[in-house]
This record gives C-alpha cells, sequence and structure tokens, in this order.
C-alpha cells in the first residue's frame, strides 16, 4: 500500500509526453530580459546600468531584504538598458535586458560535469554560500531557500523531504534530473541536511516515476539517512502540506509553516542547484524546463538559461502549431497564461505548456447543483462552493470564518466542478481581500 | 365541558405569557434615542452605504451622536434631505456641492487593440488579480461590468460598442459603489457643474508617451500641454498623467482642444463654432516636470516622448 | 502573432465531466427499472412516463422562456430527470391530466419558482408526487394490476398497504403473511405499487451502474436503507407480532428508489459524509415511523421531504473536516 496524503486529491490526465526525453542545453538566445523580482519577497535591486559589462554568473542585482534573493547573469555580454517589461505574472517589472556576447564564465565558477561529493559542514558556510547564489524553491513558489534553512527560533527541524512528487500534469523536469542527476541532488541533498542539521531525509516520488524511484534507490541502498518514499499518484500531493502529511502522517496546522512539524521541504530542482552552488560556486542562473503540449511536434525537457524568452524554447521544440490557443507558463492546474511570447524563463517556470484551441476556451458555467464535489476533492478539507459564493457577493468574514486563507490554490475544485463554475477565480480574489483585511488588523 | 375546560386553559396559558413577556420586556428594554427613528425617515432608506456607514439607521445613529454634521453626508439625499436631518437635530447643515460619477477610461475596442483574450470568470475584479488586462494598457477599464453590478441606482451601464462604462447622470446619486468597485480605480467623482458639463481627463495611464500611445490612440501621454494652456491652474501633471481639478476648472474647453490625442473629454457642451478665433495662447508657464517637452508641432509630439 | 492567445485562471485543464452527463446516467440507470414497469403495466406505463418527461420539459422551457426572461436550458436533463421520477412515483393508470399538474407543480414550484436548478430546496419531483397524493389521494392511491395477472380486478393493493390495514384491523403479523408478496417477487417485482418502485433488483442494477461511473457515492443510499433495516429490525425484535421483518420495508414501497435516486439528489442531500449521514439517519427513522405509526402505509417521500428542509442547516454544522484544523 503506497503512502498518500488523506482528504481530497484528483486525477488529471497524466499526458507526460516528455518523460523519456533526456535534457538538453538549450542555445544561448541572443539577447535576455532578467527581472529582478523572481522570487517571493522584496525585489532585488538592480546593480548594473545600460552599458556595463557582465559575466556569466555576475551578481547584477543585489537581495532587496532578508526574504528576497540576488539575481545572477545568465548569459555574458552588454547591459542594454535597466527597464520595465511584462513577465509571465502579467504586469509589466523592472528587469535587466542584456544582449547576449560569447558565453565567458566567472573564474569562480566550476564548469566541469565531474561529481564532487566532499563538503564543508558547517551550516552557516553552506547557507551563506545558498544565499549567495541566489537559490530559491524551483518547484514554483520561488521562496527564497536560505531563509527555510534558517527555523525561526523556537522550532527545529526533524527532518527533510525532497520533493520529488511533480504531480503537475505535462512537467517532467524534475522527473529528468532526478534520473539524468541523481547522484548530484542526493549529495545536495546531505548539503541540505547539514545545513539543517538533520540526520534524517526523504524523497517523495510519484509512483508513475518507477525509473527515477529506481535509480534513487540504487543509489541510496547503503545509506539509512536518506530514504526514498514511492507515493501514490494524487494531484496535489506536491503541495507541501500534502507532501509531509504523505511521507509523515503529520499535519501541518492551519495557518502553521511546515517547520510547525519540524519538516522543511525542498524541491529536487533546488536540491540540485544547491549542490551546484556549493559544490561548484555556481548561481542560480539556469535551470531544467520542460517544453511540451499536446500538438507540440517535439515535446522536450531543456536546461535554459534564466532569462530566455518563451519563444526560443518553443522554437527548440518545433515551433508553435498552428492550433494554439493558451500558452501556460508552469504546469496546466496551478501555471499561469501567458499573453505574449517574449516573455522570459525566470527562476520559478517549471515548463512551457501549449495548449490547443479545443482545450484553451472554458465551458460555459452553469448553477451550482450542489453535487459537493469540491468538497470532496479539497485537499484542505474546504468548501470552495461556499467559499465562491462568499466572494463573489464580499462576505468577507465569512470568507474568513470558513478559512479561505487555507486555500492552497491547487485549482482541484475548479477542474472536478460539472457545472464549470470558476470557483478557484472568485476564491483566489477573495483570498487576497482577506489577506489584506488581516493585515490591515494586525497594524 | 370540554368547551370550559378549553376557554380556561387557553386564557391561562395567554395570561401566563402575557405576564412573560411583559417582565422580559421590562428587563430587556434598550433605550434608543427617537431621534434616530425621525432622522431615519428622513433619509432615502437606499442603504447603499454611500454615506460611509452599513446603511440608512446606521448613519442616523451617528448624526444623531455626532457634535456636528461636517463629516457627515448623505450623497443620496443630497442638501435637501441634510437640511431635514439637521432640523431635527437642530444644528447646522454644511452644504455640498453635488457630484456624479465618472469613467475615466476612452479606449474603446476601436481605440485600444486587445492583446489577448480573458476567458475566465466574467469580474473585473477576478481579471485585475490575474494581470494586466485584455489590451496594451495597464490601467484602463477592463469591461466586465463590477461597476454596473456594483450600482443600486441602475446609473451605469456598459455600453456594447466601446466596451465601456457610461453613467446616466440624472440616475447618479454619487454614492460611491462604482469607485470601490472598479479595480483600476477609473471612476471619480467630480463635481457637478451647470447642465451636467463636464470637462475631464479620460485616462489613467501612467505610461511614458510612447508606450501609452502604443496601447491606445487616446491616450494621455503626459505632454502637459493642457497644463500650460489652462488659464486657471487647474490641471496638474503627475506620473506622465494630466488631472483636472473640477474645483477650479472653469470650463473653458481650451485644453480640449489643445489635447493632441483627445484625452480630454469635453461632455453636454453645445457644438462649438468653427475654430477661427480662437484665443491666443497664454504665455508659457513655467514646466515643474523636467520629462515634459518642448511646446513643439502636435504631429512631432508622440515621437519626442518616445525617445525618452 | 495574427491570432490572441486566451489567458485565463488556473486551472487550465478541467475534467470530462459535466452537469448533463450526470443527469443523463441517472436517466440511463432508470432505464431497466422503466423497461420493468412497461413490461408489468403495459403502454400505460409508457403514456405515463413519456407525458411527464414531456410536460416536465414544456413547463421548464416556457417558464424560462417567458416568465424568467433568461435562456432555456432544458438540455442539461434535469427536467427530464425530474419527469421519469415523477413518473415513477405514481400509479401507472393515473389520468393523463394529473400527471401534467404534477409535473406542473413539480417543475413550476419545487424547482423554478426557486431559481432553477442547483437552488431548489426540495426535490422537486417529491414536491410533485407528494402534492398529487394530498390532492388525489383516490387516483393516487388505486394501483393497477399488472397486464399479466390472472385476475379480474381492476385494482389491487401494494404490499405496503395490505400491511397498513393488517396491523390496523389488529391481526398479527403472521397471520398476514400469506397475503403479503414473497421476498422473491418484492425484489424482482411482481408487485403492485408505482411505476417504477416496484423492482427493487433492477433499481439495485441502476445504482451499481451510478456508482460504476462515479455519479453518486454510497453513502446516503446505504445509510438510509441501513437505518431502515436497524430501526425496523429493532421493533421487530421488540414485538414480531406486532412489526413485520426488516427485509420486507427494505423491498417494498419506494424504498429503493428512494433511497438510490430521489435522496441521492445532488441538490437537496447535504454535502459532507458526516452530514450525509445524519440525513440519510433522518430519512430512516422517519420513514420508519410513518410506516408504523402513521396514517399513511407510505412515508419515504415525506421523510426525503423533511431532510431536504433540514439540509442547509446540516450543511452549516457539519463542515468538512479541514486539514490541519483541530476537529
Amino acid at each position: 500500500m503506497l503512502k498518500t496524503f488523506k482528504i481530497g486529491g484528483v486525477h488529471p490526465a497524466e499526458n507526460k509526453f516528455s518523460a523519456d526525453k533526456a535534457i538538453e542545453k538549450l542555445a544561448l538566445p541572443k539577447s535576455v530580459f532578467i527581472p529582478v523580482a523572481q522570487h517571493i519577497g522584496a525585489p532585488a535591486q538592480a546593480l548594473v546600468k545600460k552599458g556595463d559589462q557582465v559575466k556569466v554568473g555576475q551578481i547584477i542585482a543585489q537581495a532587496g531584504g532578508f526574504v528576497s534573493a540576488n539575481i545572477h547573469s545568465s548569459v555574458s555580454g552588454t547591459v542594454k538598458k535597466v527597464d520595465l517589461a511584462t513577465d509571465a505574472s502579467g504586469y509589466p517589472k523592472q528587469g535587466i535586458f542584456i544582449d547576449v556576447e560569447g558565453d565567458e564564465w566567472e573564474d569562480t565558477i566550476i564548469t566541469d560535469d565531474k561529481l564532487i561529493e566532499k563538503f564543508d559542514t558547517d551550516s552557516k558556510t553552506i547557507i551563506d554560500k545558498i544565499n549567495a547564489a541566489g537559490i530559491v524553491g524551483l518547484g514554483g513558489a520561488t521562496f527564497p531557500t536560505h531563509v527555510k534553512l534558517m527555523p525561526p527560533p523556537g522550532s527545529k527541524a526533524e527532518m527533510l523531504i525532497i520533493n520529488g512528487v511533480e504531480c503537475e500534469p505535462y512537467l517532467t523536469a524534475d522527473h529528468r534530473l532526478m534520473l539524468e542527476k541523481g547522484q548530484e541532488i542526493l549529495v545536495g541533498t546531505r548539503i541540505l541536511m547539514a545545513a539543517l542539521g538533520v540526520n534524517k531525509a526523504y524523497i517523495g516520488i510519484e509512483n508513475n516515476k518507477k525509473d527515477a524511484i529506481g535509480r534513487l534507490k540504487e543509489l541510496t541502498a547503503s545509506e539509512s539517512s536518506i530514504e526514498i518514499v514511492p507515493l501514490k499518484v494524487k494531484y496535489p500531493q506536491g503541495g507541501e502540506k500534502q507532501l509531509i502529511k504523505a511521507v509523515t502522517g503529520r499535519e501541518v496546522p492551519s495557518g502553521a509553516l511546515p517547520i510547525a512539524v519540524g519538516a522543511v521541504v525542498s524541491n529536487v530542482g533546488t536540491a540540485f542547484a544547491v549542490y551546484e552552488a556549493v559544490q561548484k560556486n555556481k548561481p542560480l542562473i539556469e535551470r531544467v524546463v520542460t517544453v511540451t503540449g499536446k500538438s507540440v511536434s517535439k515535446p522536450s525537457n531543456f536546461m535554459v538559461r534564466v532569462g530566455t524568452p518563451v519563444n526560443e524554447l518553443i522554437d527548440a521544440a518545433g515551433g508553435l502549431p498552428e492550433d494554439t490557443g493558451k500558452v501556460i507558463s508552469g504546469g496546466p492546474m496551478m501555471g499561469k497564461a501567458i499573453a505574449s511570447l517574449d516573455v522570459p524563463v525566470t527562476k520559478g517556470t517549471s515548463g512551457i505548456l501549449i495548449m490547443p484551441d479545443q482545450d484553451a476556451k472554458r465551458k460555459t458555467s452553469q448553477n451550482c447543483i450542489r453535487c459537493g464535489r469540491c468538497v470532496t476533492v479539497c485537499p484542505m478539507g474546504l468548501e470552495p462552493f461556499l467559499l465562491m459564493t462568499v466572494s463573489e457577493r464580499q462576505i468577507w468574514d465569512r470568507a474568513e470564518s470558513d478559512c479561505i486563507m487555507d486555500c492552497i490554490e491547487c485549482g482541484s475544485c475548479s477542474f472536478t466542478c460539472p457545472a464549470d463554475r470558476p470557483l478557484l477565480d472568485y476564491i483566489r480574489l477573495g483570498k487576497g481581500k482577506v489577506g489584506q483585511i488581516i493585515r490591515s488588523r494586525k497594524k | 365541558m370540554t368547551i370550559v375546560y378549553t376557554i380556561v386553559s387557553l386564557s391561562a396559558i395567554g395570561t401566563l405569557a402575557a405576564v412573560i413577556l411583559y417582565f422580559v420586556a421590562q428587563k430587556f428594554k434598550v433605550y434608543e434615542d427617537p431621534r434616530i427613528d425621525d432622522v431615519e425617515k428622513a433619509l432615502p432608506g437606499a442603504n447603499c452605504g454611500g454615506c460611509g456607514f452599513a446603511g440608512c439607521r446606521a448613519f442616523a445613529e451617528s448624526c444623531v451622536k455626532a457634535s456636528d454634521l461636517s463629516d457627515l453626508f448623505c450623497p443620496v439625499g443630497g442638501n435637501d434631505c441634510m437640511t431635514g436631518v439637521a432640523d431635527i437635530l437642530g444644528m447646522e447643515a454644511v452644504v455640498q456641492t453635488p457630484k456624479v460619477a465618472v469613467v475615466r477610461c476612452n479606449g474603446g475596442c476601436d481605440q485600444r487593440p486587445k492583446t489577448n483574450q480573458f476567458d475566465g470568470a466574467s469580474s473585473c475584479a477576478v481579471a485585475a488579480s490575474l494581470y494586466s488586462g485584455e489590451t496594451g494598457c495597464q490601467y484602463g477599464c477592463l469591461s466586465h461590468g463590477d461597476c454596473v453590478t456594483a450600482c443600486d441606482f441602475d446609473a451605469i451601464h456598459m455600453n456594447p460598442e466601446t466596451g465601456l462604462p457610461e453613467v446616466i447622470d440624472d440616475k447618479c446619486v454619487a454614492c460611491g459603489a462604482c469607485v470601490d468597485a472598479c479595480p483600476k480605480n477609473l471612476i471619480e467623482l467630480r463635481k457637478k457643474a451647470p447642465k451636467d458639463r463636464k470637462i475631464y481627463v479620460s485616462c489613467r495611464n501612467e505610461d511614458k508617451g510612447g508606450v501609452a500611445k502604443k496601447s491606445c490612440s487616446v491616450a494621455c501621454i503626459g505632454c502637459s500641454k493642457c497644463f500650460k494652456v489652462c488659464p486657471f491652474d487647474a490641471i496638474t501633471m503627475a506620473n506622465n498623467l494630466a488631472y483636472i481639478d473640477a474645483d477650479k476648472c472653469k470650463l473653458c474647453r481650451k485644453c480640449v482642444v489643445e489635447c493632441p490625442t483627445n484625452a480630454i473629454v469635453e461632455l453636454n457642451f453645445p457644438p462649438r463654432k468653427p475654430k477661427t478665433d480662437l484665443p491666443p495662447k497664454p504665455a508659457a508657464k513655467t514646466v515643474e516636470k523636467a520629462a515634459a517637452p518642448k511646446e513643439s508641432a502636435t504631429d512631432s509630439q508622440t515621437e519626442n516622448n518616445e525617445t525618452k | 502573432m495574427s491570432k490572441l492567445l486566451t489567458i485565463s485562471p488556473s486551472p487550465h485543464v478541467h475534467t470530462s465531466e459535466s452537469v448533463n452527463k450526470i443527469m443523463y446516467r441517472v436517466i440511463l440507470a432508470l432505464v431497466p427499472a422503466l423497461v420493468w414497469s412497461v413490461f408489468m403495466f403495459g403502454l400505460d406505463a409508457v403514456r405515463v412516463t413519456l407525458l411527464a418527461v414531456v410536460a416536465c420539459m414544456g413547463f421548464e422551457y416556457l417558464i424560462q422562456r417567458f416568465m424568467m426572461k433568461e435562456e432555456p436550458k432544458i438540455t442539461d436533463g434535469s427536467a427530464a430527470l425530474t419527469g421519469i421520477l415523477l413518473a415513477f412515483n405514481v400509479p401507472a393508470s393515473i389520468p393523463s391530466w394529473i400527471i401534467i399538474i404534477g409535473a406542473l407543480v413539480a417543475v413550476g414550484v419545487g424547482k423554478l419558482s426557486f431559481g432553477g436548478l442547483g437552488n431548489n430546496p426540495f426535490n422537486p419531483a417529491l414536491v410533485g408526487r407528494v402534492f398529487l397524493l394530498i390532492s388525489f389521494p383516490v387516483q393516487m392511491t388505486s394501483w393497477p394490476v399488472g397486464i399479466h395477472a390472472q385476475t379480474d380486478a381492476v385494482t389491487t393493493a401494494t404490499p405496503l398497504a395490505i400491511l397498513k390495514e393488517g396491523v390496523k384491523a389488529g391481526q398479527p403479523i403472521a397471520d398476514l403473511m400469506h397475503k403479503l408478496p414473497s421476498s422473491i417477487d418484492l425484489l424482482y417485482g411482481n408487485i403492485a405499487g408505482s411505476m417504477g418502485e416496484i423492482s427493487a433488483a433492477l433499481l439495485i442494477l441502476g445504482f451499481a451502474y451510478m456508482l460504476w461511473k462515479q455519479v453518486i457515492t454510497w453513502h446516503i443510499p446505504v445509510f438510509v436503507l441501513g437505518t431502515i433495516f436497524m430501526f425496523q429490525g429493532g421493533l421487530f425484535l421488540l414485538n414480531p407480532y406486532k412489526f413485520i421483518e426488516p427485509v420486507f420495508h427494505l423491498l417494498t414501497g419506494g424504498a429503493m428508489l428512494g433511497a438510490i435516486y430521489m435522496a441521492t439528489d445532488m441538490v437537496t442531500s447535504p454535502m459532507t459524509h458526516k452530514g450525509q449521514f445524519v440525513y440519510a439517519l433522518g430519512i430512516g427513522v422517519i420513514t420508519v415511523l410513518i410506516r408504523n405509526f402513521g396514517a399513511y402505509p407510505e412515508g419515504i417521500s415525506f421523510a426525503i421531504l423533511i431532510m431536504n428542509g433540514f439540509t442547509p442547516l446540516i450543511n452549516v454544522y457539519l463542515k468538512p473536516k479541514r486539514f490541519g484544523g483541530k476537529n
């Protein structure tokens, strides 16, 4: 009996077309746009100006606070301008435009592929290196990793959970990374364990990635501190709270962080980035991005420099199909639809999903028939039908008392609604409003 | 015999209940100022919340409690209503000029081409929380009609041709519900002028002139021409955007002619005479904004701005 | 790019389930029982069913089009389903004009006066049925004999009615047993009764289909039937002379039809399994009470309607278990 989380969950069609495509290095783009806000928290402050020469790995924007992350140049060349441009969020954001000239790396970075296993186990050194490298959670939430590694006073991490679930349909970036960079991920895991001072780590992987489970089990056969946990396939298992529940059986209390039950969760991509930062001095300047879709001629996994425009990735995957109706940055359940193909790949971009016309449009929404399916599938035990109604009618106190802030925006409710109601649209809106109200009350 | 029992027992129950009710009513009696009822009767009873209180009753309570009426105003009832309230309370009414809602976006479908199609819940709030909008302009109207839904007085409607909301001045009571509903903050309550005449900058685009012009042909490009031509200092420039102060504006319409993008709108004016004898332009005022371009021909204006 | 890309909030994929599919699957699940009623009652069954469906859909169309001034939504299948369920709940010999009145009350009063599909507090088909039962008690309780019956009688009594009469007359259950049909007859439906309720086995077949297609969950039907079984079983153990054994009550009357198809109506049943348990418990208890102690021989339609009324309350008080919550 495989482990999984208890309440709710859905089973969208997996459609993992690119699961057997090895990660390719994408050719360098002609120019990049690197937003200074690629993470949760304060935007970074640009350190370069128009006309500056930069190298690969050079810091170009300094973290704008504790919860923030450094931004490094992913290419070498000349800074064209520091200006606004639309990113995947749909709003114009500050960023740095760089014209690519050659591929000259910072001298401190080790560029070969040789595995380095030994590392300095001092927690402070590791966290400083991770902080300097601008590493954020690569699962999509982009929370700065160094913040996670420093639990607030009074709480103690007991275990590290590495998230290799990749429960989003279509995406295969983490899957390929686990297959191809298993050893590096394990070193990264050990580094993270040392940083946290824990001696137990679990790697949770859904059972639809049997080859990755087999590969990592083989690599950790002689190691008792790292345990590979195969999980039953169910969305949203990759949600932090759901993963902790599935792996350990512990339930993060409402409104609390995972550290409240002694767990720290990190993505496999993050573990790999940590390995590269600590062992190779390489900041976070590239990541694996899945480019896929039903009508894409060559679904692929690319190693992409941050800042590369999305259309370069699509061209490399066989070009934009004729019947494209929607392009999504991220997976189909939680990704954001983008309006322009010029938006850049950022640290949080796990995939580019191209949806054909017939899948792009929603069906007309009908009356709620109170079937309760949204309640059944909600992994947080909420009542989406109710939260949507109170948000639509702006009854914010009721929304708050019905735990709207617990919503993880996984989209299971909208996915499953037989009446095609825009449940999550309104819940997200209500969550934003209630969040504002709570913050203003605290002041 | 049964009927006697019935009458007796029912009467006994009735008497008992009456006694209990009487004592309970005494016990839980709450003193309420009778003037609250009087004030409430004087109010329109629309319960729209335009005064900032949760309905007419709450407003009436505040009026009775307040030491003067300077901060309290019922926009629906207007000055007449407030005079009535003031009479009841023996206070001085503060006369306020009537206001009307004005939608400050002029970018219809023809002026502001779409760059994508929105397919979510039909709500401005949802669309605004997701991204910048269907057009290149991130400040403009989203056309989903949250203001129409918010209006209790049937005073605002979507124009199907332009996709923009339009206010019916006679119905608008300036309660401010649409102002709060608009996530782009496009709607403003402006002073009502005689014959409902209005002059305002129908744009909220804070982008630089070139960017704004590219996404919408009737955007304010922040050229400051209106600012310079205004003889009454009613126009201020901020963030590449002109704003006309309704209190200072004398409705002379000079700025309307001057605007290169027709972002300044005049409403309910008689048609203009042919433009033969326009008054001479006043001497150029000192421009506070460094970015404001020099006075130049209208045609080169946009290019000029774009390079900046 | 010439074509504009679509932007919508996540999620960007959707299940293939829809309201229409749910409705049509329930209708499909009712087909075996319908076929059986045609076999038992002949063309009368076809007449009543067709009339109920057409009348329900027609009234829905007219009311939505001309009174509510909205786009008619009769294709969603809910009106057709209401029609079938209404037909299943009346005797096959019912006059045509009565069934049309029933359809008007079911759709017009039971459903559309509250705002249409999803807003009705009570099951529309049951509103129609109960209205007819109270207004036309004679026509609604004269049960035709099956077309294959070897008798000259035109009408007969349902097993529940026989039981009720007998118990009222003070006869012990054991004496009544020979008048009542055997469990086998009850199971496959060789008894008198409303059109759709007679064959327990075929209704269970439809239940299995709906479970397989995940139209409904097992909770409500099992809880309802379980409650009837337990409660009646308790009474039987207390006094076997006065109360009949519980399986009889599960297989007769509208117990199966009500528990499987009416109590599970999504609109009028609670959302959470906890709530569904309370709701089903109420239905079961009220049904047994009415059947044993009430004036009517059958009580499940009243029981369902009463518990429908409690559904909003149940939804307010029995919340799902929150993740990371205290309860």
